[in-house]
């Protein structure tokens, strides 16, 4: 097993590492020793994994094994080292659902504490615990969309066998779970997190060890992030089968394409702060001391110019998977599709000149919050053109409301609120009264959780039948998604109420005038929670005794549809050649897949052991 | 996807369009060290800064970045014997740049502009970033020199030492603007 052998290496090479720090004459457990513990680590644990082997052979001049995709069969692969992009899209969507609910499980620890003014833990527990949903939360936006469903389906909506760099991919998936380990050991050490995911100085560069496990997992995980997007850039455009031009590219690759993007150019600057943090810990640099000639509101300028455009790296392909849904249920060529293209691409170039309206009540100088303001109101163009195309697609569509085209339309109803709170935000006048209170959790929220969230579970449900070969309850979803839509709305619409009253946020306790609204958010939250008992309940019963699902149970046009459910080792058991749009439902002698010359369908798989 | 997605050469312009990649990524790290630079410091620049030593040691990694590229050449046309000598030189040359600034540079500067120190933090955290991603280029020619010196490469591929070739280029150009920031800016 992958996992217990990387563990066991990991271990040494921690051993090893510190061990090193140790005979140069460091503390134990000093900062540099489990820095470098660490490195030796990650680079053990890789190595037991079996990542290293392919290149390192080659390096060596050893001679070098085939690489079988996967070295075994059944459920055991997922838990193997595999360079097969749908065993990696599996490993990554298990993964990242459980990071999911455990950060959610945490927003209820939150909610518990909030029920009542004084609350139940001590402020440091309350911190750490919120930090910990903060960026666990933030790891499953920025990958949970992209690593799983993108994985799994860029390379077959696109007609390839695999990604361009396997092995790469197996990597970014490995790289993971240290980062998971890091935050679960780093919040149970004495001092736990007490600086919010934003790691700001001087808060996070005082704080314990603990503090120092944070920084090292969240850079971890940007590498992760590089490697993942580097990926996808070369794979869409290199890998399309023939005939898939880029006016034919399914509105999801797109949109993956652009996240990708920007999580290979802004995620470094993250790494650079983190790393700069780092520094001033464990080496004693003064980046962020402004008495020794660093700047103190530099992390911040650094951090944003990687943190904002991380938002648009969780909710592009939020967007693509809303136009994509939308145009599949609506039975109807997505409208505008260049519009929609162009409106994402746009998203691309302006993400990165607005970084500081997050920074209007930093102390920045004053003559940045004009030009900030006016940019990112800019963006509102772009986005508005999304929300046109998704409106046009409907616009007289035959609907089909199937539980993912449910959670579509209600992503298109939270994002609208999401979107137009938004506004206040950018405006430097209003923001000085809103900026530090829940209603900047409550805006966040309606974009991030109420759009991608709500479009990665639309992704779930669209998309469970290809990838388990089996039909899941759409009662049930209905169901999960009628709890979840109205729970949310009551949860986040006061919480923005609740910021207008003055709730301050990141705040353990808080004024009794306010116990009434924060009770019923509390509860709200509690609702909203249970309903992914029935998300679990309906996946769980589908696995294990869900019908069958045929090749292409909902009669549509894309590329993945077009092979058996689950898709075979190399995705097509014919040579893929695309002759027409995707989207062109109703469009006479219109196809996009060109009739198979060689070797016909197969028929559905059997279902998965 | 087609026969062509899998040939050789079909993977090497993949892999090259993927190092390039990498290598947009990797400046921007540089990019946010170099604007720190600025933003912590303006152009402010301690008099004691080695122009000498500087000016030396720039030549010697513009000079590496010559020599590899004659390597390439030399293998591109299935000259082994030159790719392994100029090869051998760019490294020496490179582990040359790295001494200068690791056992002579540093020693001084920490006289001058200790880490704990607005300029020091700027100098140290670029010429380390860089001083880091010349050793891994080291690491990778060497790599490729071994490599050549089996015999693995060929006219057609030789993706190994083109790779590592133009990651050197990389590392050579980042130091032609961390050169000048560091100590030509400003007074």
């Amino acid at each position: 097993m992958s996992w217990i052998k990387g563990l066991l290496f990991g271990i040494v090479g921690f051993v090893i590492g510190s061990g090193l720090m140790l005979l140069v004459g460091q503390r134990r457990a000093s900062e540099p020793m489990v820095t470098v513990g660490y490195i030796f680590f990650l680079v053990a644990w890789l190595l037991g994994v079996g990542v290293w082997d392919h290149w390192a052979r080659g390096w060596f001049g050893l001679e070098n094994k085939p690489t079988p995709t996967f070295k075994s069969h059944g459920v055991a692969r997922y838990f193997a080292f595999s360079t097969d992009h749908k065993v990696i899209g599996v490993q990554y969507l298990v993964t990242f659902v459980a990071l999911l609910l455990l950060a959610g499980a945490l927003a209820m620890v939150i909610r518990l504490q909030l029920l009542q003014p004084t609350g139940i833990l001590d402020p440091q527990t309350y911190n750490t615990v919120m930090s910990m949903h903060g960026i666990i939360m933030i790891a499953v936006a920025v990958a949970a969309v992209i690593g799983s469903l993108g994985n799994y389906f860029v390379p077959l909506l696109i007609g390839a066998e695999d990604m361009a760099f396997p092995r790469l991919n197996a990597l970014s998936y490995w790289l993971v779970p240290p980062v998971a380990i890091l935050l679960v050991v780093g919040s149970l050490l004495p001092g736990g997190f007490t600086s919010g995911w934003r790691v700001y100085p001087p808060l996070a560069e005082r704080g314990g060890i603990s503090m120092l496990l944070f920084l090292i997992a969240f850079l971890t995980f940007g590498l992760s992030s590089i490697i993942g997007g580097l990926n996808f850039i070369v794979t869409i455009i290199r890998m399309r089968a023939p005939g898939m031009t880029w006016g034919r590219l399914p509105i999801f690759v797109w949109s993956i394409f652009c996240a990708s993007l920007l999580s290979l150019i802004f995620t470094q600057f993250v790494a650079t702060a983190l790393l700069m943090e780092l520094l001033d810990r464990v080496v004693g640099m003064a980046f962020f001391a402004p008495d020794q000639g660093g700047g103190a509101i530099l992390y911040q300028h650094i951090f944003w110019f990687y943190s904002h455009p991380a938002v648009y790296v969780m909710i592009i392909p939020g967007f693509g998977l809303l136009m994509e849904i939308v145009a599949h249920f609506s039975r109807k060529p997505l409208f505008g599709y260049k519009y929609a293209v162009g409106a994402l691409l746009g998203i691309v170039g302006l993400s990165g000149i607005v970084w500081a309206h997050h920074m209007f009540t930093s102390g920045m100088q004053d003559f940045l919050t004009a030009p900030f303001m006016l940019s990112t109101e800019l963006i509102s163009i772009p986005t508005g053109l999304v929300f046109l195309v998704t409106l046009g697609t409907i616009w007289q569509g035959k609907l089909r409301l199937t539980t993912p085209m449910l959670f579509a339309l209600g992503f298109l109803f939270n994002f609208t609120i999401g979107g137009l709170t938004g506004i206040f935000n950018a405006d430097a006048p209003t923001d000085l009264q809103l900026h530090n209170t829940y209603w900047i959790v409550g805006h966040f929220h309606y974009t991030i959780m109420g759009g991608e969230i709500f479009a990665f579970l639309a992704g779930i449900y669209y998309w469970f039948p290809k990838i388990t070969g089996r039909l899941y309850s759409e009662r049930l979803g209905k169901l999960h998604f009628g709890i979840m839509f109205v729970a949310f709305n009551l949860l986040y619409a006061p919480m923005m109420i609740a910021g207008l009253y003055g709730m301050n946020r990141h705040v353990a306790t808080y004024p009794p005038e306010l116990n009434g609204i924060n009770m019923f958010i509390s509860i709200a939250g509690f609702v909203l929670g249970s309903s992914f008992l029935v998300f679990i309940y309906n996946m769980a019963t589908a696995l294990r005794r869900g019908a069958v699902a045929a090749a292409n149970p909902w009669q549509l046009r894309t590329l993945e549809w077009q092979t058996s459910s689950p898709p075979p080792e190399h995705n097509f058991s014919y040579a893929v050649r695309v002759n027409g749009h995707p989207y062109d439902y109703g469009v006479d002698d219109s196809t996009h897949v060109a009739p198979a010359t060689g070797a016909p369908m197969p028929a559905a798989a059997p279902a998965a052991e | 996807m087609t026969v062509a997605a899998t040939t050789l050469k079909y993977q090497i312009v993949n892999r090259r369009l993927g190092l390039w990649l990498f290598m947009v990524s990797e400046s921007m790290i540089f990019l946010a060290l170099l604007a720190s630079r600025f933003y912590m410091q303006g152009t402010n620049r301690p008099a004691e800064v080695n122009q000498t030593l500087g000016l030396i040691i720039t030549s010697i990694l513009l000079l590496s970045s010559f020599t590899a590229n004659r390597a390439e050449v030399a293998i591109a046309h299935g000259d082994r014997s030159s790719f392994l000598r100029l090869l051998l030189t760019t490294i020496g040359l490179g582990l040359v740049f790295l001494a200068g600034v690791v056992t002579i540079e540093w020693p001084e500067a920490l006289h001058f502009a200790p880490p704990s120190t607005g300029y020091g933090t700027a100098f140290f955290a670029l010429t380390g970033m860089h001083a880091f991603h010349v050793l891994t280029g080291v690491f990778i020619l060497a790599l490729a020199f071994l490599k050549g010196r089996r015999g693995g490469y060929t006219v057609d591929d030789h993706w190994g030492a083109e790779a590592s070739i133009v990651y050197w280029h990389f590392v050579d150009v980042i130091w032609v603007f961390v050169y000048p920031t560091l100590y030509l800016v400003g007074s």
